[in-house]
């Protein structure tokens, strides 16, 4: 048996911000007709998560749903579970015009957290990151400088940012440079 | 700074999270077409100082390719609307034209 590691292992920085790898995550990319009730059920049985609507993620205890275009999920799953939730899926899909599959390994997670991580994000991202604009339960996909990340904001403050594994290293420098102590712009 | 709404997920995307598609409403001329029917497609483009209608796709996003009405010269936007129309929609020639009553653009007014 192989013994799957995470991108950079748990790597971790702190300044005015903490930012973490998270580790290994379960994920299903999931392309089909979201507004269709075989596939709401396929995904809320998979994760108990209810359809998010756009812009937004549905988080639950184990699992989670990211809205990703009119037409796509992420779904949120643990990392041990991710092929037996993916069976499950595909068949509550059984007859749908719908495409699941597991990405988990083709991706890296990240949290960053704490007072600065608003103006960690805002630094490296064209989003609005104002405590208005961007509130808990709101998942936003765009670039990280030079290349595509998604994030979400749970509701202890916590940013949770997926990007390729590919390009992990590349985001955890770019983050643990922008939350460089005493680096605060004084924007949020 | 360009700043487009994608009509399908609804973010104000600014120029860096978009990607470029060129003229919209082109009519493919393929297989059958004359010679200058088939030059005209691939190379004739409108290069307008005024109202221009584009297609841009929101590539650090969503994905989806959409239609963008607006103003070469002052960036100013008058909408965006989906990507699966043949023509300007009439409440984005609408909105055009409450800014530039004598707009046209090809065979649109
Ligand atoms: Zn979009």
């Amino acid at each position: 048996m192989s013994d799957p590691v995470s991108a950079l292992n748990g790597a971790a920085f702190s300044g005015m911000a903490s930012v973490a790898e998270g580790g290994l995550a379960g994920m299903i990319t999931l392309r089909g007709d979201l507004s269709s009730a075989k596939l709401k059920d396929a995904v809320k049985s998979a994760t108990g998560a209810a359809m998010p609507v756009s812009g937004k993620v549905e988080l639950r205890e184990d699992g989670g749903l990211c809205w990703m275009s009119p037409d796509e999920l992420l779904v949120l799953v643990r990392y041990e579970e991710v092929e037996a939730k993916l069976a499950e899926i595909n068949a509550g899909l059984k007859g749908e015009h719908a495409l699941a599959e597991n990405v988990s390994d083709a991706r890296a997670v990240f949290r960053v957290s704490g007072e600065g991580a608003r103006e960690v994000l805002a630094k490296l991202c064209p989003v609005d990151m104002s405590v208005d604009a961007f509130v808990p339960g709101q998942f936003r996909r765009t670039r990280m400088a030079q290349v595509a990340a998604a994030f979400w904001l749970d509701h202890d403050e916590t940013f949770h940012i997926v990007c390729f594994r590919s390009v992990a290293g590349y985001v955890f420098t770019l983050l643990s440079t922008a939350a460089q102590s005493q680096s605060e712009v004084g924007v949020y | 700074m360009l700043i487009l709404e994608c009509p399908y997920c609804g973010v104000k995307a600014e120029e860096t999270e978009l990607h470029a598609g060129g003229e919209a409403h082109l009519k493919r001329f393929g297989p059958g077409s004359s010679d200058d029917e088939f030059h005209d497609y691939l190379f004739m483009r409108e290069n307008p100082k005024g109202v221009h209608f584009e297609r841009w796709r929101h590539v650090n996003g969503c994905g989806k390719w959409f239609h963008a009405a607006r103003c070469t010269m002052t960036l100013e936007v008058f909408g965006t609307y989906s990507a699966q129309t043949y023509e300007p929609p009439q409440d984005i020639r609408d909105a055009i034209s409450a800014k530039r009553p004598d707009w046209s653009w090809r065979e649109f007014k």
